[in-house]
């Protein structure tokens, strides 16, 4: 419902002047990260329906041959991969659900911080929905291990190390954007940074992994750990909190305390590459994933102190937290009052009073007259141009 | 002055690019019940908005189905072993569903889709001619008013209680959910079909509230109507996709 309520809204409920192409880089991320639930929930959920038959009402759809103590079910016949296929069909696409909206929300906040028009507006919008679409057709790369056939094998590789193209468009365009920008390092923007470089960090195992050849032994490592909560884990939290670093002054009419978010931004950046970046090593060590006793094999007892080092950085990781906390409900009472429009950025909701009212633009409708990332105009007083300002002169 | 990307064109997007229509109105919500930019009611905008979220969520439950079909499929090529001889062989056998019940059932399920049909394009008429009838002094004759709802919903209501008849011989001839792959696919389809075509017959029972009982203005009872509408041809479309799903793989 949240997918089809985002969809339909996006299609035919903008404000007059609002093309597609004039909609800010985290509607676009938004509109994708709906089209993926839509299409990926209703695969997840057939695949939990027969799981729960199998469960509850003695179906084999996924369960094979099973004996439980010495005694063979009534179960024969069902394929666990088939579950695999099922769950990793959604699965895959569940990843670009959870990153896309930090891919928007960063592109937002390094343009607006960097005091440049987005490098490359159109080339972001079809690199996200390139990634969506590729997103769909690599799910079997999560699966090399279950002995598929190499030529399918070879097909998912293919298809996953050319979702490189587009990651590696929209990073580019997001250094783009940054580099030669007139940069005000507040923390949204902090936490923006923090998630290109865990994208890139996270991103480059990526393509270690998907290849069967080396995934194989990777696959069951610390490695996976590491690649997939630096990429999806880690960055898609950073995109939360630029987020919400961005948008709290909008939302409570008050700024966050600005020295604790930095000190929350360089403790979770740092704890965050001190707990992730081991990981890769003790994978290539061929330290096992899943297990929940360590101590027991001796070939790891050299690893420990990684282990060890990993958990301190989990521990002061976790701590810094608290400082986000803090900040946020102090701020939310106690923090200076926000202007209308703090950041100076040029998108619809800056327009409106600091905290919006109920419905948001106060009875006016908007109207839109230019795209969203226009900083640094030539001829302009400001060095920005809200969506809202009329025509000032060029014919298009 | 200029700005950096093209800015004097204030394009109002049309129906037919899929982009835009009017802005979000203010106070009435933020589904455009509230009116138009002048002060009336907009019920073809809020129609195609209503049409274009039916679309999508139809999507997810084909995509729920594709999930059953690729799962059958798949399911029905794989070997079972057998740990009694300790070889594979292939378990799919082919279940004795009630044919003649089941293609009365269908009968009956493409004759609510006509009915429905009809109601949709009843209300229609009457919701294109309800400015017409506003106007002091003008008659347009008393139409003939079949309940096209009703029936539908008896009709439906029918199609289920046929299903539940299906289950039942099914049940009586030792055919249950986890006697063979065949038929817990056929439990599954079955079931699942019939739960969202009681979510149909709901909606058309509020369709019906919507009338006698909420007093909605008849372009509202037109929205409702006509979305239960496609919705309920497409469960039409579904159950013959069902059928014939099962035949092929039978």
């Amino acid at each position: 419902m949240g997918a089809l309520n985002f969809i339909t809204t996006t299609l035919d409920l903008r404000a007059k002047g609002m093309t597609m192409m004039r909609m800010p880089l985290t509607v676009w991320s938004w509109f994708i990260t709906a089209i993926l639930g839509l299409l990926a929930f209703g695969v997840l959920l057939s695949a939990g329906i027969l799981l729960l038959m199998d469960r509850n009402v003695g179906t084999s759809f996924f369960v094979p041959v099973v004996v439980v103590n010495g005694q063979l079910t009534a179960h024969k016949g069902g394929s666990p991969l088939l579950w695999q296929h099922l769950f990793w069909f959604f699965g895959h696409p569940e990843v670009y659900i959870a990153i896309l909206p930090g891919m928007g929300v960063a592109s937002q906040v390094l343009s607006t911080f960097s005091r440049k028009p987005i490098f490359g507006y159109r080339a972001m919008v079809y690199a996200m929905l390139a990634i969506g679409f590729l997103g769909f057709m690599v799910w079997g790369h999560h699966m090399f291990m279950s002995g598929m056939s190499p030529y399918s094998a070879f097909a998912f590789s293919v298809l996953t190390m050319a979702i490189g193209v587009p990651s590696a468009i929209k990073t580019f365009n997001w250094l783009g954007t940054i580099y030669k920008g007139r940069v005000r390092f507040y923390t949204p923007m902090l936490f923006a940074v923090g998630f290109v470089s865990l994208f890139v960090s996270g991103g480059l195992s990526g393509p270690f992994l998907a290849q069967p050849i080396l995934d194989i032994p990777l696959h069951d490592t610390y490695f996976v750990v590491g690649h997939f909560h630096l990429i999806m884990g880690v960055a898609a939290i950073f995109g939360i909190f630029a987020a919400t670093y961005y948008w709290f002054p909008k939302m409570f009419g008050r700024m966050m305390n600005e020295g604790m978010g930095r000190a929350h931004f360089w403790l979770t950046f740092i704890g965050t590459y001190a707990i992730f970046m081991p990981m890769h090593y003790l994978g290539m060590a061929a330290h096992p994933r899943r297990y929940s006793q360590l101590t027991e094999l001796a070939y790891l007892h050299r690893l420990l102190p990684v282990q060890q080092f990993m958990t301190y950085a989990a521990f002061i990781t976790i701590g810094a937290q608290f400082i986000f906390v803090i900040n946020l409900f102090w701020s939310m009472f106690k923090g200076p009052k926000a202007s209308d429009n703090p950041w100076e950025a040029t998108t619809l909701e800056w327009t409106t009073p600091t905290p919006p009212p109920h419905d948001n633009f106060g009875g006016k409708t908007p109207v839109v007259h230019n795209g969203p990332y226009e900083y640094g105009v030539p001829g302009h007083t400001r060095d920005f141009v809200m969506q809202t300002d009329p025509a000032t002169g060029s014919k298009h | 002055m200029s700005t950096l990307t093209p800015n004097s064109a204030v394009r109002y997007p049309r129906a037919s690019d899929a982009g835009g229509g009017t802005p979000p109105t203010f106070g009435g919500g933020g589904d455009g019940e509230g009116g138009g930019s002048n002060g009336a009611f907009n019920y073809g905008e809020r129609l195609r908005r209503a049409r274009l979220g039916l679309v999508l969520g139809l999507t997810a439950v084909i995509m729920l189905f594709v999930g059953f079909t690729s799962a059958l499929l798949v399911r029905k090529g794989l070997p079972s072993f057998d740990a009694q001889t300790n070889t594979y062989s292939r378990d799919w056998v082919a279940i004795n569903l009630p044919w003649a019940l089941l293609w009365m059932n269908t009968v009956v399920l493409l004759l609510s889709s006509v009915t429905m049909e009809f109601a949709r394009r009843a209300i229609t008429r009457q919701a294109a001619l309800a400015p017409v009838k506003s106007i002091p002094g003008v008659s347009l004759g008393d139409e003939t008013k079949f309940p096209w709802l009703g029936s539908t919903v008896v009709l439906g209501l029918g199609f289920l209680a046929g299903q539940v008849l299906v289950w039942r011989i099914l049940v009586e001839h030792r055919v249950l959910v986890n006697s063979s792959p065949g038929s817990s696919f056929a439990y599954l389809l079955f079931a699942t079909h019939a739960v969202h075509l009681a979510g149909g017959v709901i909606a058309l029972l509020y369709a019906g509230a919507a009338s006698w009982l909420l007093h909605k203005p008849v372009e509202a009872q037109r929205i409702v109507v006509d979305v239960a509408a496609w919705y309920w041809h497409f469960m039409a479309l579904l159950w013959i996709y069902i059928l014939v799903l099962l035949i092929i793989v039978r």
